[in-house]
C-alpha cells in the first residue's frame, strides 16, 4: 500500500469559528434572541378562558385532549387545523428556500440558533478562534479542566432549560415548575427532559455542523426547491482569483481582490471554504460575508466580494454589468405559486376557524339492523349522536330531525329529546327516528333526514344529515 | 481486480480501491461516531433481547430478565380498571334497577358494562347488534314475551327460558295442535289470527274464529293480546318470532315451538347481569 491509504471512517475535524461582527451577524443576534424568547416564553402566557378551562395561552392537553392556542381552542376531531398548519410550513420552507436559499437552516433552525448560542458560551469561557485552537492542542491541566467542565455546566444548565422549556407545553406551567421542584411531577415529564437537555448537551455542544451534514434530511432535497434565480451566498471568483497576498512589489499576472486571508474559512461554523462555491454543508449562515466585508473595508476595496448572489447574474456580472435587482429574483412565477398556495391554505383555515359553531354533533347510524319494525307496525332507525359542547359550562341540547313531517325523534332515556352536555366535553346519545307503518318513508327505501341540535340557552343551532331507511332498504 | 488504493487527482479524493471494469470508487468517509453508533445499536440490541422476551426455545422463548410480558400488563391494567371502576360495582349490585336515572353515571356504566357481556355471551342468538333472527327474538322492537321492565329482563336473563336446570326458568309451554285440530281447522284458525291484527277480536265471520275461542284464547286472549305471566305472543301486533305468513303459522300451530335460553345467572357474576339487564333495557324497547 502507498500513502494513499486513507480509512474509510473519518474523525471529525474540530471547528473553531472565529468572532465576526457585521449586518448578518447582528441580524443573526436579534433572531436568536427573538426565537429562543418565544420558546422558553410562550408556557408562561396567561389567557383568561372561565372558570372550568386552563389559563394557559398555549396548552397541548394530551390528556384531556385539547390543543390552547389563545382564543383558538382545537379538539381532535379538528386535527385537520393541525395538518394546514403543518402544509403551511412545507409551503412556507419552499418559498423561502426557491427565494433565497437555506435561510431556515442560516438563521432560525433550532440546531442553528442553539450550536450559536453554545458557541457563544464557548467564546466567553474559553476565548476566541486562537485561544480555544490552543486549548484544544494543549495537554490536560488543572487550567483547562477548569474551563471545560465550566463550559459543560453552563451547556447542560441551557440544555436543562430547553427540555425543561418543553413540557411546560403540555401541562400548567406554574403548576408542574412546582411539582418538579419538589419532585412530584410525572415521570415522563423527567424522562422528557432528561432526553432533550441530552440532545440539546450533545447536538449543540458536540455534534453541530455533523447534524445538519449527516443527520438532516432537508440539504438533500433543498436542491430540488433552488434554480438559478435563487439568492445564495455566493463567492465572486471572477473578480477575487486569481488570490493571493498583496505586496508592494506587484507580481506580473495582477492579483484578484481576495487576498486569502482565510477569514470567511475562519468565522464558518460548518468549517468550509466558500470559495469552493456552492456545497452541500453550507448552510447560509451569511457570516463570510460579514467577514469579507469587513477585510474590503480594511484594504480598501469594494464590499460583496462573497455576497448573497444568484446563479442567473454571473454571466452579466463577468462582462461588468451590474446584477439585476433583488425584487426580479424573489418575484417569479415559483415563488408566487408558492406564496399563492400558501395564502390559500392560510386563508381556508381562517375562514374555518371562524365559521365553527360552538356546538356541534356528529351522526353515526346504527346499521345494525338498518330498521326495527316496532309492535304497532312503525319503522324505527337508530342513531348514535355525538354532542360536543364547547362552552366553559353545562349546557341543554334539544335535538329534531327534519326532512320529513313522519320523521318523530325520540332520544333513550330522556322524554323531551333534550340532552345536557357537561362543560367542554362531548356525550353519545342513542336517539331515535320513528316513522308510522304506512307513511312515505316507512315505504320508500332511503330517505334523507337532518338532524338539528339547538342551544337550548343561546338558541345556537347545529345540523348534520343522515339517511333514514324504510322496509326497502334490506334486511330488517 | 486491481485493488490498488490510489489518490485520485481529478477529484482530488483518495479511492477505496474496489474497482470493476475499470470503474473505481472514490472513498469518502463517514464519520467515526456514525460506526459507533452502529456499534452502540448492536449492544443495545444484544441487551434487549436478553432483557425482554425474545429468543425462540422448542415450545416457547425466552422469557428475559425484566420477566416482562404483554399478557401480564393486560391483567394489570384490567386490574387498575376493576378497581377504579369498584364503587361503581358496588352501587350497581345494590341499586334498585327500575328507579336508575338514565343520565346517571351508575346507569351510563351499566350500559357500556352490560354492552361488553352482551356481545360475548348473547349475541351469539340475538345478534351483534340485538335484532334477533327467526326463533331468536329482537330486543330493539317494543314487544316483549315475559315483559320488557328492567326487573322482567333481569329475571328472564337471570333464570333463562324453559331450561331445565333452573326451577325458577320462564316456562311454558303451546300444544301441537297438530294432534288436537284437523289439517282443516287449522287453516282455518291461521286464517283467522291476522285478522286478529286488523280490528279489536279479528273477525268473528270467519270459519277459524270459534276454532281460536276455544283452544287459543285462553293464552293469547280473546282479542289476541297475548299473556306475558306465561310467554304467550301477542299476536295483534306486526311482530312476529318465527313470522306471520300463512305457511309458518300453520307450522306454529300444527307442530308448536319452543324456544329456549340458557340462565344466565350462573354463569355471569352479578354486576354482569344487572348490566346486561340495563344494556338490554336502554336498547330502544324498555319498559
Amino acid at each position: 500500500m502507498s500513502d494513499s491509504s486513507q480509512p474509510l471512517y473519518a474523525a471529525r475535524e474540530p471547528i473553531f469559528p472565529r468572532r465576526v461582527k457585521g449586518l448578518f451577524r447582528t441580524l443573526k443576534w436579534w433572531i436568536m434572541g427573538v426565537t429562543l424568547a418565544i420558546y422558553y416564553l410562550t408556557p408562561w402566557i396567561r389567557w383568561d378562558r372561565g372558570p372550568n378551562l386552563p389559563d394557559q395561552a398555549v396548552l397541548v392537553d394530551l390528556a384531556g385532549r385539547r390543543f390552547y392556542f389563545f382564543w383558538i381552542e382545537i379538539w381532535p376531531h379538528e386535527f385537520y387545523f393541525v395538518a394546514g398548519l403543518l402544509i403551511m410550513a412545507g409551503f412556507g420552507l419552499f418559498l423561502f428556500t426557491s427565494a433565497l436559499g437555506r435561510v431556515w437552516c442560516g438563521y432560525t433552525c433550532p440546531q442553528t440558533v442553539w450550536t450559536d448560542l453554545f458557541i457563544l458560551v464557548e467564546r466567553w469561557i474559553e476565548g476566541d478562534r486562537n485561544a480555544r485552537v490552543r486549548l484544544w492542542n494543549a495537554d490536560w491541566s488543572v487550567r483547562k479542566l477548569r474551563l471545560r467542565v465550566t463550559k459543560w455546566v453552563v451547556w447542560f444548565v441551557i440544555g436543562l432549560a430547553t427540555g425543561g422549556a418543553w413540557v411546560f407545553y403540555f401541562a400548567d406551567a406554574p403548576t408542574l415548575m412546582r411539582d418538579l421542584v419538589t419532585l412530584s411531577a410525572a415521570p415522563v415529564a423527567y424522562t422528557t427532559i432528561l432526553i432533550l437537555t441530552a440532545t440539546t448537551f450533545v447536538f449543540g455542544g458536540f455534534m453541530r455542523e455533523q447534524v445538519c451534514i449527516y443527520m438532516c434530511p432537508w440539504p438533500r432535497i433543498q436542491a430540488a426547491m433552488m434554480d438559478p434565480e435563487t439568492l445564495t451566498v455566493a463567492y465572486r471568483d471572477w473578480r477575487g482569483e486569481p488570490r493571493g497576498k498583496h505586496r508592494k512589489a506587484e507580481p506580473e499576472t495582477p492579483l484578484g481582490d481576495c487576498i486569502d486571508c482565510m477569514a470567511c474559512v475562519n468565522v464558518c461554523p460548518m468549517g468550509i471554504d466558500i470559495r469552493k462555491g456552492q456545497q452541500m454543508e453550507c448552510i447560509t449562515c451569511a457570516l463570510c460575508i460579514d467577514a469579507c466585508d469587513d477585510v474590503m473595508d480594511k484594504i480598501g476595496k469594494p464590499r460583496g466580494l462573497i455576497d448573497y448572489l444568484a446563479l442567473s447574474d454571473e454571466a452579466a456580472e463577468q462582462a461588468g454589468q451590474p446584477a439585476r435587482p433583488i425584487w426580479q429574483h424573489v418575484l417569479r412565477p415559483r415563488t408566487i405559486v408558492y406564496t399563492v398556495l400558501w395564502a390559500a391554505f392560510g386563508l381556508a383555515m381562517v375562514y374555518a376557524l371562524f365559521i365553527r359553531p360552538e356546538i356541534d354533533l356528529t351522526v353515526s347510524p346504527v346499521r345494525n339492523p338498518t330498521y326495527v319494525v316496532m309492535s304497532d307496525g312503525a319503522i324505527r332507525n337508530t342513531y348514535e349522536v355525538r354532542l360536543r359542547n364547547k362552552h366553559g359550562e353545562a349546557r341543554d341540547f334539544v335535538l329534531t330531525a327534519r326532512g320529513d313531517p313522519a320523521f318523530g325523534l325520540s332520544v333513550e332515556g330522556d322524554a323531551f329529546a333534550r340532552v345536557t352536555v357537561p362543560a367542554n366535553e362531548t356525550r353519545l346519545v342513542r336517539v331515535y327516528v320513528t316513522v308510522p307503518g304506512k307513511s312515505g318513508p316507512a315505504r320508500r327505501g332511503q330517505s334523507d333526514v337532518r338532524f338539528w341540535v339547538q342551544d337550548s340557552l343561546n338558541g345556537d343551532r347545529a345540523s348534520v344529515s343522515s339517511i333514514f331507511n324504510g322496509e326497502d332498504a334490506g334486511d330488517g | 481486480m486491481a485493488d490498488e488504493k490510489r489518490f485520485d487527482e481529478a477529484t482530488g479524493q483518495h479511492t477505496t480501491g474496489h474497482s470493476y471494469d475499470g470503474i473505481e470508487e472514490l472513498n469518502t468517509p463517514l464519520p467515526r461516531w456514525w460506526l459507533w453508533t452502529l456499534y452502540a445499536t448492536i449492544i443495545w440490541g444484544v441487551g434487549y433481547t436478553i432483557a425482554y422476551p425474545a429468543w425462540p426455545l422448542i415450545n416457547r422463548a425466552t422469557g428475559g430478565f425484566l420477566n416482562y410480558s404483554t399478557r401480564a400488563e393486560v391483567v394489570k391494567e384490567n386490574a387498575a380498571h376493576e378497581a377504579a371502576n369498584a364503587d361503581l360495582v358496588t352501587a350497581l349490585v345494590s341499586a334498585d334497577l327500575s328507579g336508575l336515572d338514565p343520565a346517571s353515571d351508575l346507569h351510563r356504566y351499566g350500559v357500556a358494562r352490560g354492552g361488553a357481556v352482551f356481545r360475548a355471551h348473547c349475541s351469539q342468538c340475538h345478534g351483534s347488534g340485538a335484532a334477533g333472527a327467526k326463533g331468536y327474538p329482537n330486543l330493539l322492537d317494543n314487544d316483549w314475551l315475559w315483559g320488557g321492565s328492567v326487573g322482567d329482563i333481569m329475571l328472564t336473563v337471570r333464570h333463562g327460558i324453559r331450561n331445565e336446570q333452573d326451577d325458577d326458568a320462564r316456562w311454558s309451554q303451546m300444544p301441537a295442535f297438530g294432534e288436537i285440530l284437523s289439517r282443516e281447522e287449522i287453516a282455518d284458525v291461521v286464517g283467522f289470527i291476522p285478522s286478529l291484527a286488523q280490528s279489536e277480536g279479528g273477525d268473528v265471520s270467519l270459519p277459524g274464529a270459534q276454532i281460536y275461542a276455544d283452544n287459543c284464547a285462553s293464552c293469547h286472549g280473546e282479542m289476541g293480546l297475548g299473556d306475558r305471566e306465561q310467554g304467550a305472543p301477542n299476536l295483534a301486533d306486526a311482530i312476529w318470532l318465527y313470522g306471520g305468513d300463512e305457511e309458518t303459522l300453520n307450522e306454529t300451530v300444527t307442530y308448536s315451538r319452543f324456544g329456549v335460553m340458557p340462565a344466565w345467572g350462573p354463569r355471569l357474576r352479578e354486576e354482569d347481569v344487572r348490566a346486561v339487564s340495563i344494556y338490554v333495557h336502554a336498547l330502544g324497547g324498555g319498559e
